[in-house]
């Protein structure tokens, strides 16, 4: 550490007292839960909680025994970015592996449930997987990349001092609660929003300290403009925060409890949850993962952005119209029809502000079209705003109410889910963690570019798989539930669908597993990296300075 | 020759680009549009949900039922909405009522059928049917992929807590009386035994309710007895013999 000593830092200053004292209200509060919790699981579930604060406040006195955080204003914060990558890198092979073991116990139940672990059932495994997928990997690659852009387009350092810190490791602790809380049994049911109230507050926390965090940033900022990226970051950690809060309004049942029933019931909280669950994709998935590609697409590209005022239409018509489109996941519900034919209406019209985003981001490598075929990083961002346009496609198709009523509950909606997060969200993070590898760690390039090649096309052949036997199977289950024989009956009973759909459940996990093996070899290739084993690379990045360039 | 600019693009940029907090209030507009058109009205108008009769609270073992269903993540693969198609109403009754999941906090509709609909299952299969399918789904239903949950009829229910649960629903809003509440646990207990003393105070609590020892074992209260007594309660409330699909309040 002895390179680092001349850097100055914060000392002990009021923002680590705020933080202490949070840490601290939180172990005591664990500390009670753990003693004297209204039932079993919330004493159980507030040892592992209280384990995160305590680890918290050592950390806290290690740091400050040493002076604090540093703040060198000179310098962007790149530490944090490097946690935010390795952290992404962890909960990718993390959430991929729980979905290829869930789809695993699809295609083979009989052999993948235990009677004594019922911790271990699909049921409570399967949100382990969306939330580890999209909250762990998709949430650490934006703080990770919106502390790296927002920092590099206002050329300021990262404000807050230790609160960026905060916020990452908040959120871990998030990440863990949650998780342990599903394999618990300890669930709200409201799908993407599991997390019991007590993980809800503590996100709505660390949250509003990332929004402070990104707002200062910008406050401090040397360029007068806010560059586009920022817009959709903004966009995206605004509307989560009053989307998590709206939805997930409950009444504990003790405040040392682990149970809480949602304030809203029946069809309002349906149309809540799924006003919510839509924006979850819409504003996480979606516009947190635009402001990747507006920031990283021209910077590995080296072209600007191809039409600002492109940007600007679609910025704000896909935040208006996206918000509208939550009632198409209740379709021919007892939701009121009124509500049901508004959204699917804006679903439709959502194509338009959607497709607006991937002209922008393709149009980008206007005279830059030769490095798809020499950059796989290139391929793979542009393959992921390939994707987004054909999920973005299918997702207005499928909202129309008479598609819609074959498509809905059965595995299409699974297929459009994963063509969006395996082919978009997952490969732009790739994408820009293959860009970001090598800027944080001052290397000269990726560890091996033939490893990108490989990771690239084995795992663009497993969405393939994946997406086509989920077409097949949510298609064929559609329309044997509605077939009728020739006698007017019901042509097949549930089950027979169930074992029709035998062999696409076995070809998803392939698929699965495909895009598990790119991943890891993902991995190796940046812990290479990261070690330093670059000499022979043929990858080359332009180097990013860690300082702070003057104003021009 | 410079042609004349639209005023809004040099607006966007002189006044949101360079103004934070301005950008931010803007964002917030412009999403909170959507869900207040969308959502605010189910709350008033009063033809979002239908006046049928026979809907009421859970009972106390029947909610607790409802929370294992939950816990155990039952939603992920099951829904509980009949939509008003021929194929489905013919396969699983009538189709489902707004009415019908009005003190569900939260609702159950979910999202997928890995598993058929659940909305109607009430009285469709035995109990002992239940039991052995929980043991080992594919005992009954040989290509069944659903995992089996044999240790709900070994595991006591945490009977302790369900006072405090109804009462943390009664300040959402659902009508259980103060009387519901003292009795919770008593209830609970009571529903399982056909010969309590207090069996008619129950059913007068909790009209309709299905009262007997639901997993077979009379000597302990298990989770499997709430499963079970909440899975034979579902889609059985609503008296549909009263209820006019085409009446004026009902036309949605």
């Amino acid at each position: 550490m002895t390179a680092l000593a001349g850097r100055p830092k914060t000392g002990l200053d009021a923002n680590a007292m705020i933080v202490g004292g949070i840490l601290l209200l939180g172990a005591l509060w664990s500390l009670f839960a753990a003693a004297s919790g209204a039932d079993a699981n919330m004493r159980l579930h507030a040892w592992v909680i209280g384990a995160g604060f305590v680890l918290g406040l050592f950390g806290m006195v290690g740091v400050y025994s040493n002076g604090g955080v540093e703040r060198d204003p000179a310098q962007y914060n790149e530490t944090i970015v490097k946690y935010g990558v390795i952290a992404s890198m962890f909960w990718a092979i993390a959430g991929l592996l729980v979905g290829v073991i869930i789809a695993c116990q699809l295609a083979w139940p009989a052999l993948l449930s235990w009677d004594a672990l019922p911790q271990l059932n699909f049921g409570r495994l399967r949100p382990v997987h969306t939330s580890a997928v999209i909250f762990a990997f998709g949430g650490n690659v934006l703080i990770a990349t919106s502390f790296y852009v927002v920092q590099r387009t206002t050329r300021a350092r990262l404000a807050g001092g230790v609160w960026p810190w905060f916020v990452f490791w908040g959120y871990q602790l998030f990440i863990v609660v949650a998780a342990t809380g599903y394999l618990l049994g300890i669930t709200q049911s409201k799908e993407y929003a599991e997390p019991e109230w007590y993980a809800d507050l503590w996100l709505t926390i660390v949250w509003v300290a990332y929004l402070l965090v990104f707002l200062g940033t910008l406050a401090k900022r040397k360029e007068p403009h806010i560059y586009v990226a920022n817009w959709f970051y903004l966009a995206f950690i605004v509307t989560i925060a009053l989307l998590h809060v709206v939805n997930n309004l409950a009444m504990p049942v003790s405040f040392l409890g682990s149970r809480s029933y949602a304030a809203f019931s029946g069809v309002q909280d349906a149309l809540t949850q799924w006003w919510y669950g839509h924006n979850a994709v819409g504003f996480f998935l979606t516009a947190g993962f635009l402001a990747i590609m507006y920031y990283f697409i021209p910077k590995r590209a080296e072209r600007p952005v191809y039409s600002y005022r492109l940007s600007i239409i679609h910025f704000w018509a896909l935040i208006f119209i996206y918000i509208w489109a939550g009632p198409h996941h209740l379709h021919y519900t007892a939701l009121p029809e009124w509500a049901q034919t508004l959204g699917m209406t804006f679903s439709i019209m959502l194509w338009m502000p959607s497709w607006g985003g991937m002209i922008n981001g393709l149009m980008t490598l206007s005279g830059a079209w030769d490095k798809l075929r020499t950059d796989p990083v290139i391929r793979m961002l542009v393959v992921s705003v390939a994707f987004y346009g054909m999920s973005t496609f299918e997702g207005p198709v499928m909202s129309v109410r008479a598609v819609n009523s074959l498509s809905h509950y059965t595995d299409w909606t699974i297929g459009h889910v994963h063509s969006g997060a395996l082919g978009w969200v997952g490969f732009i993070s790739f994408g820009a963690i293959y860009c970001l590898v090598p800027w944080l760690w001052k290397r000269k390039g990726m560890f091996s570019r033939a490893l990108i090649e490989w990771h690239f096309w084995i795992a663009t052949l497993g969405i393939l798989l994946y997406i086509t036997s989920m077409w097949v199977s949510g298609i064929m289950q559609g329309l044997m539930w509605r077939s009728y024989d020739s006698l007017g009956f019901l042509e097949y009973s549930f089950v027979q669908t169930v074992e029709a759909m035998h062999p696409s459940y076995i070809i998803r996990a392939l698929g699965g597993l495909m895009y598990l093996t790119g991943a890891l070899l993902m991995a190796w290739n940046v812990y290479k990296t990261i070690k330093g084993d670059v000499a022979d690379t043929e990858d080359a990045v332009n180097p990013q300075s860690a300082a702070i360039q003057p104003a021009e | 020759m410079a042609k004349k600019q639209n005023p809004i693009w040099g607006w966007h940029k002189k006044v949101l680009e360079q103004n934070s907090l301005v950008l931010t209030v803007g964002v917030l507009a412009v999403v909170s549009i959507g869900g207040l058109v969308e959502i605010a009205p189910l709350f008033y108008l009063d033809e979002t949900i239908e006046e049928v009769e026979g809907v009421r609270p859970y009972s106390p073992l029947a909610l607790m039922g409802r929370d294992i269903y939950i816990r155990e993540g039952c939603y992920n693969c099951h829904s509980q909405m009949v939509r008003p198609l021929r194929d489905e109403v013919e396969r699983y009754g009538h189709y489902s009522l707004a009415a019908e999941s009005m003190y569900d906090h939260p609702f159950q509709w979910g999202s997928k059928r890995t598993g058929p609909d659940l909305a109607r299952v009430g009285n469709k299969y035995s109990d002992e049917w239940h039991r052995d399918h929980m043991r080992d789904p594919r005992s009954v239903v040989p290509e069944s992929i659903m995992p089996p949950y044999a240790f709900l009829e070994t595991t006591r229910l945490e009977t302790e807590v369900v006072e405090g649960r109804l009462r943390a629903l009664r300040r959402l809003g659902v009508p259980y009386t103060d009387e519901m509440i003292e009795n919770a646990e008593a209830d609970l207990e009571a529903q399982l035994d056909p010969f309590s003393a207090s069996y008619d105070a129950f059913l007068a609590r909790y009209p309709g309710a299905p009262v007997r020892d639901f997993d077979g074992n009379p000597e302990m209260i298990s989770e499997l007895d709430a499963l079970i007594a909440y899975l034979q309660v579902l889609g059985t409330m609503v008296d549909f013999s009263t209820y006019e699909a085409d009446a004026d309040e009902n036309l949605r």
